[in-house]
């Protein structure tokens, strides 16, 4: 089991006043998964995915990742957690200006024990793996959005973490982009790795085999993506429009929207393909 | 092990910074810069400046011990000069009784009118001296021969002048036994005496004409009551310099009668106590230089306190990241105090250049004052420890702060 969380709370004080930002939140995330959690701001979303990454620590409630207990560690061993179990996705993909892709990737393992002495070839393998085998000495601003944002897929890759947690990996790219990014995250999950994409964009949820609600710090709802009412909901919106279009189009007007062209596929059922295979190369080399 | 590679990359990580900010790291350094460069100077001008003099001092000779009289400044012991001159009977007496002296040489003194034909000069200073004296002054005899045991004691009416005693008096280039009149007395040239020039403090007078008699004849010749000027000696070692003094009050305080309580009638110079005086001296103005730099240095420590402060606000998304990445707080702390030292260290290396450049300078514009300055390596350890202690001192609050930042909010940070 990937996460498992129990009764997690949060309470922040603002001055006086204390605010709940997760009221006794449960959430179970097996391996190989691939959830999207969505909800409006303020609904803890933020809060969680911090839980999650173990940037920050639960006021009361329990949090294993891959069994261990992060809810009684220190600060130090927090550290080593992000380092080893996590790969971090950002919004605005938060790449070192002045360091190459490959000096990007190998960040990570500059903070590690275990790969110090294969962190170049590590790098480049993660490179190849996110389809950027020739872009290694170009600098961030030398790299399209989409392909800043595959550097940062490659770095959360590098160190074999047990899950990926991107916060809104796609906020900043357009559509086609998103879509190329959405692609190498399902084929992420194919190959075994645990994504866990915090978002608020439907289109993208839906993508994801499950979809978690939050609303006022608590799980609204938890549904494989293809039963979620709001996500169906949404899909028919989406179709419906994408016929208005096709008439306006017909019309020799442009379209309004390039959703609809993009509409991801509905995914049949809630299950995770069954796979054995992890890529994590942390298992072959061991130093 | 990790510690060890996350420094080495931190140290690669910071030159790259301070490269990309070249401007900002220049003006930031600048305190440090100017501090070192100045610490540099003064020490290396310093250093030179008190070599030539520890030169002219040996040139002088290191053994060499002063005994003349002095009037006591009490009112009871109000004397005439010529009362308190030291006697040739006195300066047997030393000779034969003061242990730590190897030999002591009086000298006779006075100016008189030396002619050669149509050529006069007045007031030449005529030194009456002893054979010995040749073995305590490092004077050349550079043609000719020196004075002997004979000359002294049969009152030769011989002579010895200097180079320049040739040219004035319009002598042959080679006057040995040629004979000048000295107070309207023929003198035989014997030999001809090197002139030192004395430069730096001992370079009171101008080399002038100078001519050397035997003391006796001297004193039976010229004038018997003449003065009896600075007695010279030499010591056996230099570690006797206190020695010497007790000896020679001794036998002088004996002879003179003076009682217990009573002021000396005399003094008793070591050159190593000058040279002691002015080794304090020095050490005095290098502390001052230092006490001024260390002021310019310090700061010059606050600049790379703020630069560093503006540096941690300006990446605190970067720290973010990197905490995120899993870099813990001891790595973040260490990766800004490495920066900071770096920046002190590529600062005090441009003012090391610049020192040493000023340096330079003077030895060239200054040959004969400055030539041996130089920098002692001391100085270059002392001022690179110094601003890397600075870098260490004033980053370690901009670096606390860094490794404090709380991930999430760094990684939020706009």
């Amino acid at each position: 089991m990937a996460i498992e969380i129990r009764n997690l709370k949060k309470v922040y004080k603002m001055g006086v006043e204390r605010v709940h930002a997760l009221r006794g939140l449960d959430l179970r995330i097996e391996d190989n998964e691939f959830v999207a959690i969505m909800g409006a701001s303020g609904s803890g979303k933020s809060t969680l995915l911090n839980m999650i990454g173990c940037l920050d620590r639960p006021t009361s409630g329990r949090y294993l990742l891959s069994g261990k207990p992060t809810h009684k560690m220190r600060s130090g061993q927090l550290s080593r957690i992000r380092n080893e179990e996590i790969g971090f996705v950002f919004q605005s993909f938060e790449l070192l200006p002045r360091a190459t892709a490959l000096k990007n990737v190998m960040l990570p393992l500059v903070y590690s024990r275990q790969h110090m002495f294969t962190a170049r070839k590590r790098a480049k393998e993660a490179l190849e793996r996110v389809g950027l085998g020739d872009r290694m000495r170009h600098k961030p601003n030398q790299l399209s959005g989409g392909q800043r944002q595959r550097v940062a897929i490659a770095r959360a890759l590098v160190n074999g973490p047990s899950i990926i947690l991107a916060d809104e990996p796609t906020g900043n790219l357009d559509s086609t982009t998103t879509q190329e990014i959405i692609a190498l995250f399902k084929e992420l999950h194919r190959e075994g790795q645990t994504i866990i994409i915090v978002t608020h964009e439907e289109s993208v949820a839906g993508h994801a085999e499950r979809i978690v609600r939050l609303c006022d710090g608590l799980v609204q709802s938890d549904l494989p993506a293809a039963k979620d009412p709001l996500h169906r909901e949404y899909r028919r919106a989406v179709a419906a429009a994408a016929q208005v279009a096709a008439h306006e189009i017909h019309a020799d007007k442009p379209g309004i929207d390039a959703e609809p062209k993009t509409l991801p596929e509905p995914v049949d059922n809630g299950s995770p393909t069954p796979t054995t295979r992890k890529i994590t190369p942390s298992k072959e080399v061991t130093p | 092990m990790i510690l060890i590679r996350v420094l080495f990359q931190t140290v690669f990580l910071a030159i790259g910074q301070i490269w990309s900010n070249k401007i900002r790291s220049m003006l930031t350094t600048l305190g440090i810069i100017i501090g070192v460069a100045a610490v540099i100077a003064v020490v290396g001008v310093l250093s030179g400046l008190e070599q030539q003099v520890l030169d002219q001092f040996e040139k002088f000779g290191t053994k060499r011990v002063f005994i003349g009289g002095k009037r006591p400044d009490g009112i009871r012991g109000h004397r005439e000069w010529r009362q308190v001159q030291l006697t040739i009977e006195e300066v047997r007496a030393i000779d034969e009784h003061v242990e730590s002296l190897t030999k002591v040489v009086p000298m006779w003194g006075g100016s008189y009118r030396i002619e050669n034909g149509d050529r006069a000069i007045e007031s030449v200073r005529i030194a009456g001296i002893w054979p010995e004296w040749h073995d305590i002054e490092n004077r050349q005899i550079l043609t000719g021969r020196p004075f002997s045991a004979l000359d002294e004691e049969l009152r030769r009416q011989v002579c010895l002048i200097n180079e320049m005693a040739i040219e004035e008096l319009n002598l042959n280039q080679d006057p040995i036994g040629d004979f000048i009149l000295i107070a309207g007395r023929r003198f035989q040239i014997i030999g001809i005496v090197e002139t030192i020039e004395l430069t730096g403090i001992f370079a009171g007078e101008e080399t002038s004409t100078e001519a050397f008699v035997p003391f006796a004849t001297a004193r039976f010749l010229l004038n018997p009551y003449g003065v009896i000027i600075p007695t010279w000696g030499e010591l056996k070692s230099v570690d006797d310099a206190e020695t010497v003094k007790q000896e020679v009050a001794f036998v002088l305080r004996t002879m003179r009668g003076i009682e217990p309580g009573e002021e000396d009638t005399f003094q008793v110079q070591v050159m190593q106590n000058f040279i002691d005086q002015f080794n304090t001296m020095a050490n005095v103005m290098k502390a001052g230089a230092g006490g001024i730099v260390a002021i310019s240095l310090l700061v010059g420590g606050i600049g790379i306190m703020n630069i560093m402060l503006v540096s941690v606000s300006e990446r605190t998304r970067e720290i973010g990241l990197r905490k995120a990445m899993g870099a813990k707080p001891m790595i973040i702390l260490m990766q800004f105090l490495v920066e900071a030292i770096v920046l002190c260290l590529a600062g005090a290396a441009v003012g090391l250049a610049v020192g040493q450049g000023l340096v330079f300078l003077a030895r060239t514009v200054s040959p004969e004052q400055l030539g041996g300055a130089s920098v002692p390596p001391w100085a270059i350890g002392l001022s690179v420890g110094f601003s890397a202690g600075i870098g260490i001192v004033f980053g370690m609050f901009p670096a606390i702060k860094a490794a404090r930042l709380n991930p999430i909010d760094a990684l939020r940070h706009e």
